[in-house]
């Protein structure tokens, strides 16, 4: 789950890190009030969840209240990358003296946290990584002992940073690694990190990452969730413990299993047509769960076609097709169903569902073949 | 012969009592696999499985009372770590844990002990392990595999599901199916298991499944071509998985171009890896490898 600049910020400042002062605006009378409230220079700065603000005009630097609130007006009316910008944070303008990167995230390979920091700041870090990855210092932090205060120093000297601010980057460096266990994220990122005119550090944008499996120990950070991060057909497909991605195709997918769900869409393209989503039903399909992941399938406008693929194994397959047919009166399909069906009871799963007047295929292959077909308009046999 | 688990396997279900723990440990139990004990705070003294199956308050009574020697975790993902802890403290060495759901930051601190200990993790987040004929640790039905020479190892549960009953209805059976699971920080990993299968007598050829996220699966390459003698035939889901997405598993997703199942294939077939371009091509690519 992806937090807002200002939400990532407001935890940081709650460590002890600083930060400009501003507040969240949702109207452009707000944004000049807060531009007023901070003396009139200030940055009006669109709170969505995506990159590149800056390039799709979405952070203004502004001199006056008044000039506040023209850019809130326009900011508001605009969208970034599909995304609706409905919060703005009005933050004061700084003077800035240079800018560095310090983020935190998970390495895989590793199996540990990892503090990066770079002396170039205010630009994406992959953009860094890809152009001068020389100027990037990673430092592994062993997860039972945490940040020690060495490691930051030693991170302070790697980026060339001047002494007199080693105190202040080791304080924001160890309140980082604590906000990141805190609330379990999988990133913390200050980018850019200031050195000030006046020479102090400022966290001056923030981003942080949660890991949606830890969010059952943090129900504060859970409500934060900004419901335009997922299309809509996600969000409802997590309120039935549905794992569901929106894709662009026309054939409409259901497995049981991440993998298989994953190999079916594969399959569908080997056969040269476009999965329009991925559906993981999960283990033990009853029938409630199968009519809401059919719901969310046809719910999409651009299904022309729904291939079902079920492997039974503690989950039967008679059950799955039992499932299949309750669900049909209620969802009352336009589109045609392919099923391929495998594994315990297979014979009386596919029985069941012939009185239903759904095409069966023998294989993967076949399936996807036959969904292809019907995909482009091909009467199905 | 096998790996990991075998007819010595003295095995003990944490949460036995839970709906899931006693519906598996049941199947575990009549597929002939010896079933010791089982835990369940606040329940030690019963007896579960109709009799069969004492359960214990902790780890380390049920240990020193059944000589158990391997793990298998049916606990909620918010009990996870603490269970995989606790094993690993009563000295188990090899802990199977399938619950999906772990925080990933608990899993680096329980992979990093478990290390110190010298412990072995199977999973999380995955099927655990079935040697057929032999034990059955984990959720792999076992009626769809039959004993043979082939090594499974996958990051998925039903694609693997698929693998072996396709292998079954050729008659071709496998030593060891291994589920090293779908999460990001997990205890075994492709190489951990190639190798393990490239020293068994028993295993002639090895399938491995992957899927994107991570580079587990480069690695592996790297390791086969540097070390394993036995033919390997694989496949990787997901080449048509958006960037960014998280695909049902924790660990399936492509970021910052990393993960990307096209180089995970180009990294296997470099490394001589008989490529499937779908599940059902494997038996075919395992009966030419011979």
């Amino acid at each position: 789950m992806k937090l807002h600049e200002y939400q990532s910020k407001q935890l940081f400042a709650q460590e002890g890190i600083p930060i400009p002062r501003g507040r969240v605006a949702m109207t452009a009378a707000e944004a000049r009030a807060i531009a007023e409230e901070l003396g009139g220079r200030a940055v009006v700065k669109s709170q969505v969840l995506v990159g590149g603000r800056g390039k799709a005009g979405g952070i203004r630097l502004v001199n006056s209240p008044e000039a506040a609130e023209d850019a809130a007006t326009q900011i508001l009316g605009i969208q970034i990358k599909g995304l609706p910008v409905r919060k703005l944070l009005v933050d004061e303008a700084v003077g800035i003296e240079s800018e560095i990167y310090l983020g935190l995230t998970n390495d895989r390979q590793a199996r540990c946290p990892v503090l990066i920091a770079s002396a170039e700041g205010g630009v994406e870090i992959e953009e860094v990584a890809r152009r001068e990855p020389g100027k990037i210092v990673r430092l592994p932090i062993d997860p039972l002992l945490g940040l020690r205060e060495y490691q930051a120093r030693y991170l302070a000297a790697a980026i060339e940073l001047p002494r007199e601010h080693w105190r202040d980057f080791i304080h924001i460096a160890s309140a980082l690694y604590r906000v990141f266990q805190r609330v379990d994220a999988t990133l913390a990122e200050i980018n850019p990190l200031v050195v000030t005119k006046d020479h102090r550090l400022l966290a001056l944008d923030g981003k942080m990452v949660i890991d949606d499996n830890a969010l059952f120990r943090h129900t504060d950070i859970a409500e934060m969730r900004d419901l335009d991060e997922d299309a809509p057909a996600e969000r409802e497909a997590r309120k039935y413990g549905l794992s569901y991605v929106h894709l662009d195709g026309s054939i409409g997918c259901m497995v049981n299993g991440a993998g298989l769900a994953m190999a079916t869409m594969d399959v569908i393209e080997l056969c040269g047509g476009k999965p329009a989503n991925f559906l993981d039903v999960g283990g033990g399909a009853g029938a409630e769960k199968v009519a809401a992941a059919l719901q969310l399938i046809l719910g999409e406008p651009e299904v022309r076609v729904v291939l079902l693929n079920i492997f039974g194994g503690i989950t039967r397959c008679d059950e799955v097709a039992r499932g299949v047919l309750s669900a049909m009166p209620e969802v009352r399909p336009k589109v045609p169903f392919v099923v391929r069906l495998v594994g315990t009871n297979e014979e009386e799963g596919r029985k069941l569902l012939a009185r239903a007047k759904l095409t069966s295929a023998t294989s993967l292959m076949d399936a996807a073949r036959k969904a292809v077909a019907a995909a482009q308009g091909e009467p199905l046999a | 012969m096998s790996i990991l688990v075998d007819k010595q396997t003295r095995l003990l279900v944490q949460g036995i009592t839970g709906r899931e723990g006693e519906f598996h440990a049941r199947q575990m139990l009549e597929y002939g696999t010896r079933l010791v004990a089982g835990t369940s705070p606040g329940k030690g003294g019963e007896w579960v499985l109709d009799g069969k199956v004492p359960v214990f308050d902790t780890v380390a009574q049920a240990v020193e009372a059944t000589g158990a020697n391997c793990s298998v975790i049916f606990v909620p993902a918010r009990n996870a770590a603490d269970a995989m802890l606790e094993a690993a403290d009563a000295g188990l060495p090899l802990i199977v844990c399938i619950t999906e759901g772990a925080p990933v930051q608990d899993m680096m601190q329980v992979r990093r002990y478990l290390d110190q200990r010298r412990a072995r993790l199977v999973g999380p987040n995955g099927p655990g392990l079935l040697s057929p004929g032999l034990a059955k640790v984990g959720i792999i039905p076992g009626h769809i595999a039959i004993p043979g020479d082939i090594g499974v190892v996958s990051r998925s549960g039903t694609l693997t599901y698929e693998v072996l009953y396709a292998l079954k209805l050729r008659s071709r059976g496998v030593s060891t199916c291994v589920g090293i699971g779908g999460d990001p920080v997990n205890g075994t990993s492709f190489i951990d298991v190639l190798e393990m299968f490239e020293e068994d007598p028993d295993t002639e050829q090895v399938v491995l499944i992957g899927e994107i996220g991570g580079s587990d699966e480069e690695r592996a390459a790297t390791f086969i071509a540097d070390r394993m003698t036995k033919p390997v035939v694989g496949f990787v889901a997901g080449r048509s998985a958006p960037p960014g997405k998280r695909m049902g598993h924790a660990g399936a997703i492509v970021e910052g171009g990393s993960g990307l199942a096209s180089d995970k294939i180009k990294a296997l077939l470099a490394a001589r890896v008989r490529m499937a371009e779908h599940p059902e091509q494997i038996p075919d690519l395992l009966d030419g490898a011979r």
